[in-house]
């Protein structure tokens, strides 16, 4: 049968394996990319596409806070179907507690560079018309942006073969071998690196790895537009994503350029079953009504589920699968992946050419918590 | 003999028999074009029982309304082609 050799081979073109493959033919690598079903068809469609600075760790914040930069070095040259929007997140406090909590923020990350403004009771009801009134406050992040991510992921895979990358699609990777991969249709493909990228596919390909399926739900309605304009996240989301074991909802919602509003989220472990789980997306639609009363007379026009790869600490997986110096992991992304895509590329680029990242490494390394993985 | 009412189409003041659709009040006003497809092109209504959603318009204020599918109450504000 054929083969083909490379310098890096990346499975998986959702976003986080199209960004890697794009930066890795941008260093003039040779890349062969692997996709079982369509580029970005996985999580990266079944997201929302936020791209945002997260404060839950030092490490999350450094690896949010450089991607956010690097994808608005990119804004400029992302076609219009990426839908790029520098909109903003509000982080919505509930409460007294809550309004603390706004200040912490504020303080965690002016501190560090990122601008962030309070909002008072007042200036959010005027930023957001359509929240509930009596609202304590919350805090604007002002260059927090949305995409649209299956547009932005077709696009990091054409800026790849741009660079002269090529695309294996569809291809199912059926065996790792000892320097590559080998497909279903019997073609073996060999490369110095070898880059697993499957999202929550990942753990079938190497067995053992610490990634879980962590499920969501996602609606999106009829076209209003105005009716929000910010990114909205309750504070509380935190509480809920930080749950790891009990099924939970949080109030987020997302203007689209179309004047669409998606809304989310859930967060469900241990469910593989993709269908809709009524109970949880009515718990879900009306945690946005709290927030937003007219929510509830809104058209919605399609609701639909999918997959996190989560990990134990919550923080991906970017870096070499220990006692396999051949093979990289490059997953594990929860529901930062839009964000974060770009700076993992980098910072596995930085790894596979042994220079020195523009953020320490060390936070994502598999070895962490991937000891001792046999494929 | 039925009950007499007013609705506003874009506007203009209608009289139709309580009991009238939404839809219908738009159409004997004179009005064809209910909505705009994404792309701008003129959609108008097809089905005529809830399944097409190309009646929508806007009633008392609210986006985005099957109007084959609500009935005239008076005073009624219905805005098409928004």
């Amino acid at each position: 049968m054929s083969s083909s050799v490379y310098d890096v081979i990346i499975i998986g073109a959702g976003i986080v394996g199209a960004a890697c493959a794009a930066a890795c033919a941008a260093e003039k690598m040779r890349v062969g990319i692997v996709e079982a079903q369509m580029i970005g068809g996985g999580a990266t469609a079944a997201g929302m596409g936020h791209l945002v600075v997260m404060d839950d760790s030092e490490a999350q914040f450094a690896l949010t806070h450089y991607s956010r930069y690097l994808w608005q070095e990119l804004s400029a040259e992302l076609p219009g179907d990426v839908e790029y929007e520098r909109c903003g997140t509000v982080w919505i406090a509930a409460d007294g507690d809550e309004m603390q909590a706004v200040a912490h923020k504020r303080q965690f990350y002016e501190s560090r560079g990122v601008h962030a403004e309070i909002l008072d009771s007042q200036s959010l009801s005027d930023a957001e018309p359509n929240l509930r009134e009596g609202l304590p406050g919350g805090l604007l992040v002002p260059d927090d942006a949305v995409i649209y991510s299956p547009c932005a992921a077709r696009f990091l895979v054409e800026l790849a073969r741009s660079g002269g990358a090529q695309l294996h699609l569809p291809c199912v990777v059926t065996e790792l071998t000892s320097d590559g991969v080998r497909l279903n249709n019997g073609a073996t493909l060999s490369a110095r690196f070898t880059v697993i990228a499957g999202g929550t596919w990942s753990s079938t390909l190497l067995p053992g790895i610490a990634v879980k399926k962590r499920k969501g739900h996602l609606v999106i309605t009829d076209r209003y537009p105005g009716f929000v304009r910010h990114q909205l996240v309750e504070l509380g989301y935190l509480k809920s994503a930080h749950s790891m074991t009990k099924d939970s909802v949080a109030f987020n919602a997302q203007p689209r350029k179309t004047g669409q509003l998606l809304i989310g989220s859930s967060r469900q472990f241990d469910s593989d079953d993709a269908a809709i789980d009524h109970t949880i997306l009515r718990r879900m639609l009306a945690r946005a009504e709290q927030f937003i009363p007219g929510i509830a007379r809104l058209s919605a026009i399609r609701s639909w589920t999918g997959f996190r790869a989560a990990t134990p600490d919550k923080l991906p997986l970017i870096g070499a699968v220990p006692g396999r110096d051949h093979l990289f992991l490059a997953t594990g992304h929860e529901g930062l992946g839009i964000t974060t895509s770009l700076g993992t590329a980098q910072l596995l680029v930085s790894q596979l050419l042994q220079r020195t990242p523009e953020i320490p490494v060390d936070p994502y390394l598999p070895s962490r918590i991937c000891e001792g993985v046999h494929a | 003999m039925p009950e007499r009412i007013y609705v506003t189409v874009n506007g203009t003041r209608v009289e139709v028999p309580s009991g009238t659709t939404a839809l219908a009040a738009v159409l004997s006003s004179g009005t064809s074009v209910i909505r705009r497809s994404v792309t701008a092109e003129p959609r108008g209504p097809l089905c005529g029982m809830g399944i097409c959603f190309e009646c929508r318009a806007t009633v008392n204020g609210q986006r985005h309304c099957r109007t084959c599918q609500i009935l005239c109450t008076d005073g009624m504000e219905l805005r098409t082609d928004e």
